[in-house]
């Protein structure tokens, strides 16, 4: 079943398009990958589902639903959440109350305060962070920032999670560790979308691969197709 | 509620000073009386518009200058409902009546104007101040042709009074939001606006209505304001003066912790009082040297230095515990 799918979704910047007539889906269950060169559209992509963007032309329909048009929020309790390239997180918040918040108002019916620590407390285990989890989430290391963006996203009962460059800036150990999360997270029952650079970590853990170039899809298919395309190596590699 | 045991170390002390306080409070009229509860009332009147600028601003990190606006609201309100020629509604119904005023105010312009950001917002909500000021001038002068309207007369412990009931509701609004999840909704946004709103925090709404709650009281407190001065015009309901102050008195007082504003509130409008008949002519030099020294040296205004102070008393405390 197509649990997102978009339709000649385009988005303009002044006259630049950033993303342009790309029809894509994410099967449920799937670890669905978005590769691209810098600048290719994979954030502005991610904008344009979660409701930052609105396309135009274009449609996204989540569950069979149409949510361009819908605001963030809105996306969020429909049961779809993200990170962010360049980590978004509530610096001055204790990590534990950062997790906590998608659970209060990022679920469909919102969750009580103490109803939503405990869930932030699991989520924190479960995502691998072994600090201290009232520590604000500001002083925290690079990886434990990602992982509190991860928890905070599972917290609001996702049933598709988009993650933009998940392992951008972490050590080889904890890129490792970063791959068995997505798998784990897959494992639950929660469905990934995920923008990655580090070649061996998307090639490892994804499905389906789409490929995303000034703009334009040139390809999707299983990791060994996008392996193999010819037209994916020249546009990494040159022609 | 669990989600605020990180923060807080139990309710027991700082209830019971809050406690003392409000008794002590409560029977100023008795006790000292005549000045004293003047100075008092306008003591309280800075802390509740200190304390509702803090309650918005201070998590959302918006800065607001339209205190002056939803005060005057409540000035005009109450000038309007309690005219000296006899009250058409009971005091506290126009108490009411002012804040809800206010309130439906900050209702429509947040609506409009709570997607500027920074320095526009600021700007935008001086702007309303000045707008209001002068849409009234003109109304004045060339429709009712009233020039200045004279308020009620009410006795000096009535005000005091009611202006602590405000008070004492403003505070059990600040505290009990700050540790409800809008609060925590607040301060997200207030930190990264755009991951709030993608962990489904409905932003707009948050920031429309706690902004709305914060006019309520200061309208409020402007309804009883009225009867203090007795006879106002617009340039006095809507005085700039009422948007710069509650800031630098949260500014002074340091906004870390609850009491802060209200002590920020309470020493700056006592040294206003103090300077303002003793050196009528320097009163303003030392006020600003005052603010340029809490900036420069003390970033977490009054309250930052306290903690600092209690920290280091506990250290010393502590090592003479051990030898």
């Amino acid at each position: 079943m197509r649990i997102l799918e978009g339709e000649k979704v385009t988005k303009h910047f002044g006259g630049l398009a950033a993303v342009s007539q790309v029809d894509f889906h994410v099967d449920q269950g799937e670890i669905f990958g978005l590769i691209g060169p810098n600048g290719a559209g994979k954030t502005t992509l991610f904008n344009l589902i979660s409701g930052a963007f609105v396309p135009k032309p274009g449609v996204i329909k989540f569950k069979g639903e149409k949510i361009s048009g819908l605001k963030p929020h809105k996306i969020c309790r429909m049961g779809m959440a993200r990170t962010f390239q360049e980590v978004k997180i509530f610096g001055g918040v204790p990590a534990i109350q950062n997790v906590a918040l998608g659970a209060m108002f990022g679920t469909p019916k919102g969750m009580s305060p103490s109803e939503a620590t405990k869930e932030a407390e699991e989520l924190l285990d479960f995502v691998g962070f072994s600090v201290p989890k009232t520590i604000p989430a500001g002083g925290l290391t690079l990886v434990n920032q990602k992982r509190v963006e991860i928890a905070r996203a599972l917290a609001t009962k996702a049933e598709l999670i988009m993650l933009d460059e998940g392992m951008a800036g972490l050590t080889p150990t904890e890129t490792a560790e970063s791959m068995e999360l997505v798998t784990r997270i897959r494992d639950r029952g929660v469905t990934v979308f995920m923008i990655e650079h580090v070649m061996k970590a998307i090639m490892g853990v994804c499905d389906r691969i789409m490929v995303l170039h000034h703009g334009e899809k040139i390809a999707d298919g299983t990791p060994k197709e996008i392996a193999t395309s010819k037209k994916v190596i020249a546009v990494y590699l040159g022609e | 509620m669990d989600i605020t045991r990180f923060k807080s170390k139990g309710f027991f002390v700082p209830g019971l000073i809050s406690l003392v306080l409000l008794i002590l409070l409560a029977t100023l009229p008795l006790s000292l009386g005549g000045y004293t509860v003047v100075l008092a009332t306008t003591i309280l009147m800075y802390a509740i518009l200190t304390v509702n600028w803090v309650l918005f601003s201070g998590p959302s990190g918006y800065m607001s200058l339209a205190s002056a606006a939803f005060f005057g609201v409540g000035i005009y309100i109450g000038a309007l409902l309690l005219p000296n020629t006899g009250q058409a509604l009971p005091l506290l119904v126009v108490v009411v009546l002012g804040g809800l005023a206010s309130s439906l105010v900050a209702f429509g312009v947040g609506a409009l104007t709570l997607r500027l950001r920074g320095i526009y917002f600021a700007i935008f909500t001086f702007g309303l101040v000045v707008l209001i000021l002068e849409l009234l001038n003109w109304w004045e002068h060339t429709i009712s042709h009233i020039r200045g309207r004279f308020v009620m007369v009410v006795d000096n412990n009535t005000i005091f009074y009611v202006m602590l009931g405000i008070f004492v509701a403003t505070m059990l609004t600040f505290f009990f939001f700050r540790r409800s999840k809008f609060g925590l909704a607040l301060q997200s946004i207030g930190q990264n606006e755009e991951a709030a709103a993608h962990s489904g925090v409905n932003v707009t709404m948050v920031k429309v209505l706690t902004f709305a709650l914060s006019a309520f009281f200061a309208g409020a407190a402007g309804v009883i304001w009225a009867t203090r001065l007795t006879y106002i015009d617009p340039y006095i309901a809507f005085n700039p003066l009422f948007s710069f102050m509650p800031v630098l008195m949260a500014i002074f007082g340091g906004m870390g912790q609850i009491y802060g504003p209200v002590v920020g509130a309470a020493i700056f409008a006592y040294l206003q009082e103090q300077l303002q008949t003793k050196f009528p002519e320097a009163y303003m030099l030392i006020f600003g040297a005052v603010l340029i020294a809490t900036v420069l040296f003390m970033r977490d205004g009054l309250v930052g230095v306290i903690q600092k102070g209690w920290r280091r008393l506990r250290l010393i405390g502590g090592q003479n515990a051990d030898t």
